[in-house]
């Protein structure tokens, strides 16, 4: 369900659940109605009765819709109303999880429905512990984390994004890979473009599922940084591997585009993490994509060159 | 993962300390623990780590936050630039990118 495709289905009814027996002193939960992330907040709270708010997220999980704006203080008051809430329990306490508050400003949500927002932990198997303690977050609770796990799970995400880039750069490949003395041979289109795939996809898995999974572990802050330096460290492994028949133009070639596309796609990955600032990516992106494209013409130059 | 670190000095959070009451409503959103109280009032204690995310701002009762949230996808600020709209997410319906 992480690959992005088809997770239209993965939705839950917007509305009021019921989780154990609850009555009308429980507490009220509000969840996305990304199916995944429900089943989780529902599961965390097995053994307890308590009310889940289900809003419309159109089916996207908490931190994604909070960003879009569709996790809201207005899809919130509106269900709350919809759903005549107040008639269902005594108390006027909304437990709100803490990724969602981009976008939602609680002392709005309270001027509107008269309810007040709690927030909740960042992850839902605290939440146990938060309502033991009276609705009250440690530190801990309240802070996000990015484990090797986390970013791995990610990964799948990053491909699926580079499929559509990567096929039409597969089509260039071989075509440019034709282009020879004789105009365009078919056969050195098949040769030259299958070696030049296999740098490609090299260069797309270095930057978005190695850079990733081994991000504190690659020196450097910026991401296309980290994805050129990776990259370079694979085409100069390839080279020593395998680069025996390959003329000097092509190794050049090699060196320059893996780290170029390992560099981009590693920049891509900042879309995902949990820690970057859209002011870094931009920053990182004002440098990085000059240098990326400068190296990609200056390897297409090299590798066609290289067939004459 | 308090040792994964991004770019330093660029985030645009502003925290104006005369207004702050001192609620202590950034210290509970904001996931990177950028907040803490002294005296009674607010204090950005580690002012790299903020990802401006904007839920600080967006909560704060009296307005003494500022930043400038938004999207931190590659993609999505390549297609800010090229049409000059806000960037903003291509990821489409259910998708778990941005
Ligand atoms: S914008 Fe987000 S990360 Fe930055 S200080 Fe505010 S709540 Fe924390
Ligand atoms: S939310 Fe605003 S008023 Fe409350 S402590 Fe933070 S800065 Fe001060």
């Amino acid at each position: 369900m992480r690959w992005g495709l088809g997770r239209e289905r993965y939705r839950v009814a917007p509305g009021v659940y019921a989780v154990g027996t609850p009555n009308d002193r429980s507490p009220v939960l509000i969840s996305a109605n990304y199916k995944m992330s429900f089943d989780i907040l529902r599961r965390s709270l097995d053994g307890l009765d308590a009310w889940i708010l289900a809003i419309d997220t159109k089916g996207i999980n908490v931190w994604c819709a909070a960003g879009k704006g569709t996790f809201s203080t207005r899809e919130i008051v509106h269900r709350v109303k919809s759903c005549a809430l107040e008639r269902t329990v005594s108390h006027r306490t909304l437990i709100v999880p803490q990724l969602g508050a981009p976008g939602v400003a609680a002392q709005q949500v309270k001027h509107d429905c008269g309810f007040s927002v709690v927030y909740g932990p960042v992850r839902a198997m605290d939440l146990k512990a938060f309502l033991a303690a009276d609705m009250h977050a440690t530190a801990h609770m309240r802070q996000v984390t990015f484990s090797t796990l986390d970013r791995l799970v990610l990964t799948p995400v990053e491909l699926t994004s580079m499929l559509k880039p990567a096929l039409w750069a597969t089509l260039a490949l071989f075509i440019g890979g034709g282009i020879g003395p004789d105009l365009f041979s078919f056969a050195t289109a098949w040769n030259r473009g299958t070696v030049a795939l296999g740098s490609l996809l090299s260069g797309i898995i270095a930057g978005a599922v190695a850079v990733p999974v081994l991000l504190p572990w690659i020196p450097g802050r910026a991401f296309a940084f980290k994805g050129a330096l990776f990259g370079l460290l694979v085409s100069l492994l390839m080279l020593t591997g395998i680069g025996t028949s390959s003329s000097l133009p092509e190794n050049l070639a090699l060196l320059l585009a893996l780290p170029a596309v390992s560099s981009y796609c590693a920049m891509n990955f900042t879309g995902s993490t949990t820690f970057t600032s859209p002011s870094g990516v931009e920053k990182e992106m004002r440098y990085a994509i000059p240098g990326q494209l400068a190296a990609l013409l200056l390897a297409g130059a090299c590798w066609i060159g290289a067939a004459f | 993962m308090s040792k994964l670190r991004y770019l330093e000095n660029v985030t645009t959070l502003k925290l104006n300390r005369d207004v702050c009451v001192g609620c202590g409503m950034c210290l509970n959103v904001c996931p990177h623990a950028v907040f803490v109280l002294v005296r009674n009032k607010a204090v950005i204690n580690d002012l790299n780590r903020c990802m401006e995310c904007g839920a600080c701002a967006v909560n704060c009762p009296v307005a003494a936050l500022s930043v400038k949230a938004g999207v931190g996808c590659a993609s999505a600020i390549i297609y800010g630039w090229l049409t000059g709209k806000e960037p903003s997410c291509d990821c489409g319906g259910g998708s778990d990118c941005c």
